[in-house]
């Protein structure tokens, strides 16, 4: 076995354990690159049915390329794919200008509002912890309370593949199968099962996007790599770390570790 | 061929891991431009400014204010031969289970000792939980070898003091290293400061560790995860914790005791001739009927060597909640993916894992951080195997209401 089928064994291993013990499970779906890879092995692990809904949080400002991929894949794959957006807060005018504020509102919040609408005892998310020093400290199966507070200066432990597999009342717990992926493993995997992918990523007139979500706060990096191996060869060169692109870590020193303590993604 | 190796950092608070983990990334160029932006803010945000390598580690405010590693990270960097990913373990005593967590997922450690103040109280535990663990490969680096001048005398004695204890658990370091973390001494470059020391640097050592072996070639043990029904066919599914499964081959399931034949191995890709140790699959018997009785626990096995099968379970057992254990409690086991309910009869030599000095010889309790033999009574069978021969088959997890309470290893 290789590094990718290490990686691919125990991300499926985590989603079947997922679903083994929480039956109000979906797999959270941002259309990227790693939760569309998450998707995949959703697929693999059920022999290629997503027997549980995919949710999309929408803030109404991603790319367009986005949202086409979202509807052609997920009739492709036959998914149950659940949209939601918080309605009021945009009604309200919210904007990016807040970065902290907007986050927690349309992402945040519309989580929040979609496992209260669906009753979701645990998600799958696509986090990893080469992302983002924080995202470093994450474990596998991660307990969020009622508030969605993450308790990080108190984790349960989590011994060899033995994960929480009952959550206290009025929690919810997120279930990160890849975790242990780096952003160029996940180049390589996508490469090697040729999975689809927006072309977002890759280089039109020298720029491309290297992590994408809202058009507001993401911005291209300079880079002519025009396909999956040329951005392979790019990324085992480059120093940069992939967020870069996104406003949202840059605030102050503990941005991120604010909006994930409300609950953040 | 793996080209990845997992390590875990671990020693006594203060001793210089996340330190030494950042300049690791730093000399290996590991560091993006950002990352060292942030450093180099978070570090002015400091009442003395010094820049600090330990912030690229220890990314929680608490962590950053208090200088202390709370949690255990994951970090990626790489040298020319392989991808690294290091484990920084918390050093403090109240953070043993983030110790814990992090080492259960790594194929060899590195100790850190600081020259001058030598084993301490994590040093001592943090080398017996590695040899609980099962962890065999080990670097020891003495740090901050600029605080004792450079001595060689007092490299040797540490070096000395930290071999004898290793080999009392049966761990041999592969070297022992003498460094300055912060200043990147025998890091990455070899130091012209210590003349005296003719070994390796540290990161030439790390090249030195051997990934974790294969187990393609042991016993069979497939502990069954789930069982899933899709287009009328039943498909057990789940990883192969040792050995390989294939078409074909006749299997036993234990506790069950139940023997059948693989009729194939399934993926999404279609049906496969077999699969060896580390792969998640499905799998397919041959005879109908055959599934009866078969769910999540069962474990398929080669039909010898069997598994032991029993209702009482013999391990060493560490314990990780601030709520002690009591003798004759129920607790939940988890091994693989079986899981019973069992009950605490016997807590016999109950042990510091720091002095490994025996507190009783039959207890009634045990506290967070101890360890001791436990005789544990199942409410139903399980199979397991000793911990050295079939690593996921011999070790398992306590839990109490949903929290996981204690880690075990059977012999
Ligand atoms: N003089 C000296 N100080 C060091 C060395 N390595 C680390 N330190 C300092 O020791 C303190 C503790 O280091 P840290 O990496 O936070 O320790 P940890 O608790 O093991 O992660 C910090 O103030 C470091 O700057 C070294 O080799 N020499």
């Amino acid at each position: 076995m290789d590094k990718l089928d290490e990686l691919e064994s125990q991300s499926i291993y985590i989603i079947r354990e997922a679903y083994y013990h929480y039956k109000k499970l979906a797999v959270l779906w941002s259309i990227g690159k790693d939760s569309t890879t998450l998707v995949w092995l959703v697929r693999k692990a059920f022999f290629g049915k997503v027997p549980f809904p995919a949710l999309h949080i929408d803030t109404s400002f991603k790319f367009p390329e986005m949202y086409k991929f979202r509807d052609e894949y997920s009739k492709k794959w036959g998914m149950d794919l659940k949209i939601t957006m918080n309605k009021a807060a945009l009604d309200a005018g919210m904007t990016c200008e807040k970065k902290l504020d907007c986050c927690n509102a349309l992402k945040t919040n519309a989580l929040k509002m979609a496992i209260a609408e669906h009753g979701f005892e645990a998600l799958l998310l696509g986090i990893r912890r080469d992302e983002h020093g924080i995202r470093a400290k994450e474990r596998y199966f991660s307990p969020r309370d009622e508030s969605f507070q993450w308790n990080y200066q108190d984790q349960p432990p989590e011994l060899w593949d033995q994960y929480k597999s009952q959550a206290e009342e009025k929690t919810h717990i997120r279930v990160h199968p890849l975790l242990g992926w780096t952003e160029v493993d996940i180049w390589r995997y996508l490469k090697r099962e040729q999975v689809p992918i927006t072309d977002l990523y890759f280089s039109k007139q020298g720029k491309r996007y290297r992590s994408i979500g809202c058009t507001t706060c993401c911005n291209p990096i300079e880079s002519n790599a025009r396909n999956i191996d040329e951005v392979i060869e790019e990324l085992e060169t480059t120093n940069t770390s992939e967020r870069a692109g996104r406003a949202q870590d840059k605030e102050d020193t503990y941005t991120m570790q604010k909006l994930r303590a409300l609950g953040y993604m | 061929m793996r080209e990845d190796l997992k390590f875990v950092a671990v020693g006594h608070v203060d001793h210089g891991k996340s330190t030494l983990i950042g300049r690791l990334l730093y000399d290996t160029n590991s560091l993006p431009p950002d990352k060292m932006e942030e450093v180099r803010l978070a570090s002015e945000q400091a009442e003395d400014g010094i820049p600090e390598f330990a912030f690229v580690m220890d990314h929680l405010e608490e962590e950053r204010k208090n200088r202390v590693t709370i949690d255990t990270a994951q970090i990626f960097f790489r040298t020319p031969k392989r991808e690294y990913v290091i484990i920084d373990a918390p050093g403090h005593k109240q953070f043993l289970k983030n110790m814990i967590t992090g080492s259960t997922q790594a194929e060899a450690a590195l100790l850190l000792v600081a020259a001058e103040e030598g084993l301490q109280e994590q040093t001592h535990r943090h080398a017996y939980m590695l040899s609980l663990l099962g962890i065999k490969q080990l670097l020891v680096v003495i740090n901050k070898m600029d605080l004792v001048e450079f001595s060689q005398e007092r490299f040797e004695q540490i070096k000395t003091d930290i071999t004898k204890r290793l080999n009392e658990f049966n761990l041999t370091p592969l070297m022992v290293i003498p460094i300055v973390a912060n200043l990147g001494d025998n890091v990455a470059k070899k130091t012209e400061r210590m003349p005296w020391y003719k070994g390796m640097t540290l990161l030439a050592g790390l090249d030195e560790l051997q990934p974790a072996p294969s187990v393609e070639e042991n016993t069979l043990r497939f502990p069954v995860q789930d069982v899933y029904e899709q287009d009328g066919e039943k498909i057990l599914v789940g990883r192969v914790a040792s050995g390989t499964i294939r078409s074909g081959q006749d299997i036993m399931f234990h506790p069950l005791g139940k023997t059948a034949t693989v009729d194939y191995v399934k993926t999404l890709e279609g049906k496969q001739e077999k699969a060896e140790a580390g792969r998640s699959i499905g799998v397919v018997l041959k005879e109908k009927g055959a599934m009866q009785g078969l769910r999540r626990g069962e474990v398929a096995c080669d039909l010898s060597p069997s598994p032991r099968v029993g209702n009482t379970v013999n391990a060493t057992v560490f314990w990780m909640s601030g709520e002690p254990l009591k003798k004759g409690e129920t607790l939940e086991l988890k091994c693989a993916t079986q899981q019973v309910s069992c009950k605490v009869k016997k807590i016999s030599e109950r042990l510091n894992s720091s002095t490994l000095e025996i507190l009783a010889d039959d207890a009634d309790e045990l506290l967070d951080t101890e360890v001791a033999k436990l005789t544990l009574k199942a409410d139903g069978y399980l199979c397991m195997d000793p911990f050295e021969q079939v690593p996921e088959m011999g070790r398992f997890v306590l839990m109490r209401d949903t929290d996981t309470v204690a880690g075990g290893v059977v012999h």
